[in-house]
């Protein structure tokens, strides 16, 4: 009878379920470590065993993104009296924020510039990567390309050694040519990074739309390119979706590359957050603040085009 | 509307050559069919007439100018293909809207909507223009992919096998309305198929296709019964026509397989020449007087008709005979042909030798 489950189904039905369980507790425990980190009083951060419950609290964020120093001399009652509630939350962990001399101006840490140039570098990167990566794909598919494979492969080679090993040759030619330490550098060096990738999975779901589309476009009275826009790009949407979640990712959690080449201008969240361990005791709680929002937008990024990622990655672009 | 000629057109892919000099005239408001086996270089040559593909020699002629070079928009023809002939995600009203928004037409909103509404009705579609494709039927998907053909009342009507992934009823239906529509029309149409009944049943002119070149072109009674030689003969009727090697003695066949004499009429090959004698199951008669003797194989069925296959000196022949006839497996059979009937190929070119 249909719809009735054997006890067979039903135990294995129980044992997906619970190794679904597992695989999540063991992918989320990271998350919520950070998460929870970052809302925690500095004193409670580094406790062995680890504190579960405490009060949260906003301070990691507002160190985040502010300049500090270590208090010599406790404030006055006034002073502090006088300070906003953000700014009663430093003087309490034992540090002041740093204003301008003249003009009172809070300092700013410098994380939300480092989070903008990410989110520049990586979203710029991605667009050039995909839609470059598109039409190269589009055209190794459709039109017969002497040595096609070889050129394939010759792309593909590109990401056959570990970027590190480029990182120093790498440094040296953006110092001659000026790109050291500005967006369009590390712009380029992602979108180049990322666009083998691209035209290798945009290839694969190209090939799987019928060309009989198009040329019914072309007969139709359209151009190549008309029929491009028109009939093949929303085919491909799905599969460029996919791509572009993959090479955002690789874009915005870029390391090496990002540390090497930026210092000031354009230096992006990933060589910024561990800095902060660097300068006097380190505050778990501040970089935990600062990864739990460099999280975000990758989440959101994901979300937004789950349908498509899910249909993607299982690279059935078109019913047949 | 126009003419189209193909004048010794090749192409080649690769090391694979589809077409050797092929010369085609299809004549303004014909119902052309191309006819052959899968690889014979019908699809080609449609797709060479749709500026598709691009002749490796020779020109493509529309209308007496030369339009070899013209893309595929300027040559004003419509194709119908067999499958993935429509847009996904659009509707049918998107799907034949489409071809006219294209940029070197120039129609206004309500021309176009005028248009689509009469090609709509035409095709009995209306009550589906606002449907999305990927929700239609193969027979309305096809009713859809002809509409979207004649929204732009283009020049000539390209169909690569538009009825082959439909089921039988289907097929009979929509080749009938087709034929209507290329009478109602009056537009050149060229028409692939492998299925010679809707070669036979359609066409105008029909041209048999075989390895890259056209072997032979005529209207469908020509093809039928003067086919130019044995691969012709073989590729419409079904069953296919029996050809059975012998000798022509005087007024006589003499069938090698069994030794069976047979009369002719009028034999247009030599005395004692070694022919192909080639009989249509039609004109094969059963009959107790008939001069040559075998043994009923097979028998099938067709209602109408009852198609004999029958064992004579270890050849196969097959007859067409009345439902009628009450006739067994493995029964003794006395058989003839119409002698009037009978053609006679050249055994080692396949020949007609009646033709030459």
């Amino acid at each position: 009878m249909a719809g009735v489950r054997t006890p067979r189904e039903t135990w294995t039905n129980r044992t997906a379920i619970f190794a679904v369980f597992v695989a999540l507790v063991i992918m989320l425990t990271p998350i919520y470590w950070i998460a929870a980190t970052a809302f925690k009083p500095r004193n409670l951060a580094t406790t062995i065993p680890p504190t579960v419950a405490f009060t949260p609290e906003v301070s990691p964020f507002v160190k985040l993104f502010t300049k500090r120093s270590q208090l010599r001399e406790q404030p006055t009652q006034e002073e502090y009296d006088a300070a906003p509630w953000w700014e009663k939350m430093v003087f309490d962990g034992g540090e002041k924020v740093v204003r301008n001399r003249k003009t009172g101006e809070v300092r700013s840490s410098g994380y939300g510039d480092r989070f903008k140039n990410s989110l520049i570098v990586s979203i710029i990167s991605t667009l050039v990567a995909v839609s470059m990566g598109t039409l190269t794909a589009y055209g190794f598919s459709r039109f017969k390309v002497k040595g096609e494979d070889d050129w394939l492969f010759f792309i593909l080679s590109t990401r056959m050694l570990p970027p590190v090993v480029v990182a120093i040759p790498m440094f040296l030619m953006y110092r001659v040519v000026g790109l050291n330490d500005t967006h369009m550098g590390l712009i380029i060096l992602y979108t180049a990074f990322n666009l083998s990738f691209a035209v290798w999975i945009m290839k694969g779901f190209i090939d799987e739309i019928p060309k009989e589309y198009e040329e019914a476009a072309l007969v139709d009275g359209y151009t190549r390119m008309q029929a491009f826009f028109k009939v093949v790009l929303p085919e491909a949407l799905t599969g460029m979706a996919a791509t572009a979640v993959l090479c955002f990712i690789t874009a915005w959690n870029e390391y090496a590359f990002a540390l090497i080449m930026t210092n000031r201008n354009a230096q992006t969240a990933p060589p910024y957050i561990p800095s902060q361990v660097g300068s006097g005791l380190p505050d778990w709680t501040v970089i935990a603040a600062g990864t739990l929002l460099f999280l975000i937008p990758v989440a959101i990024f994901t979300f937004l085009l789950r349908n498509h990622l899910l249909r993607g990655m299982s690279f059935g672009a078109i019913r047949k | 509307m126009a003419d189209i000629a193909l004048e010794g057109i090749s192409k080649k892919f690769g090391p694979n050559t589809a077409l050797r000099g092929v010369d085609i005239d299809i004549k303004d408001g014909e119902f052309f069919v191309l006819l052959g086996q899968t690889g014979a270089g019908k699809t080609t040559t449609l797709r060479v007439i749709a500026g598709l593909e691009k002749p490796d020699t020779g020109r493509v002629m529309i209308e007496g100018q030369d339009a070899t070079n013209w893309n595929a928009a300027e040559r004003d023809v419509a194709l119908v293909l067999q499958q993935y002939s429509l847009y996904p995600r659009l509707t049918v009203r998107g799907n034949l809207e489409f071809p006219l928004k294209s940029k070197t037409q120039n129609f206004t909103p309500e021309e176009i909507n005028e248009r689509v509404e009469r090609a709509a009705e035409t095709l009995q579609i209306t009550r589906l223009l606002d449907r999305k494709v990927e929700r239609l039927s193969g027979g309305e998907m096809q009713r859809v992919s002809i509409g979207r053909a004649i929204v732009r009342n283009p020049r000539v009507f390209l169909m690569d096998e538009p009825l082959s992934a439909l089921d039988a009823n289907l097929r009979d239906v929509l080749r009938v309305e087709l034929k209507k529509l290329h009478h109602d029309l009056g537009a050149t149409f060229v028409f692939v198929t492998h299925d010679q009944v809707e070669a036979m049943s359609m066409g105008d002119k029909i041209g048999v296709m075989n390895k890259g070149k056209l072997v032979q072109v005529g209207t469908p009674d020509e093809i039928y019964s003067k086919p130019l030689n044995t691969f012709v003969a073989r590729s419409v009727g079904t069953p296919p026509m029996n050809l059975l090697d012998g000798k022509l003695e005087g007024d006589v066949a003499v069938i090698e397989a069994g030794g069976h004499r047979l009369p002719v009429n009028e034999p247009t090959a030599k005395d004692g020449q070694a022919v192909c004698f080639g009989i249509r199951p039609e004109d094969v008669v059963i009959a107790p007087d008939a001069p040559a003797k075998g043994r009923v194989f097979d028998v099938e069925n067709h209602g109408v008709i009852k198609i004999l296959t029958i064992e004579a000196g270890g050849e196969h022949i097959h007859a067409t005979v009345s439902a009628q006839m009450k006739i067994g497996i493995d029964d003794p059979v006395n058989f003839g042909w119409k002698p009037e009937k009978v053609l006679f190929f050249d055994p080692q070119t396949g020949l007609n030798l009646g033709l030459s």
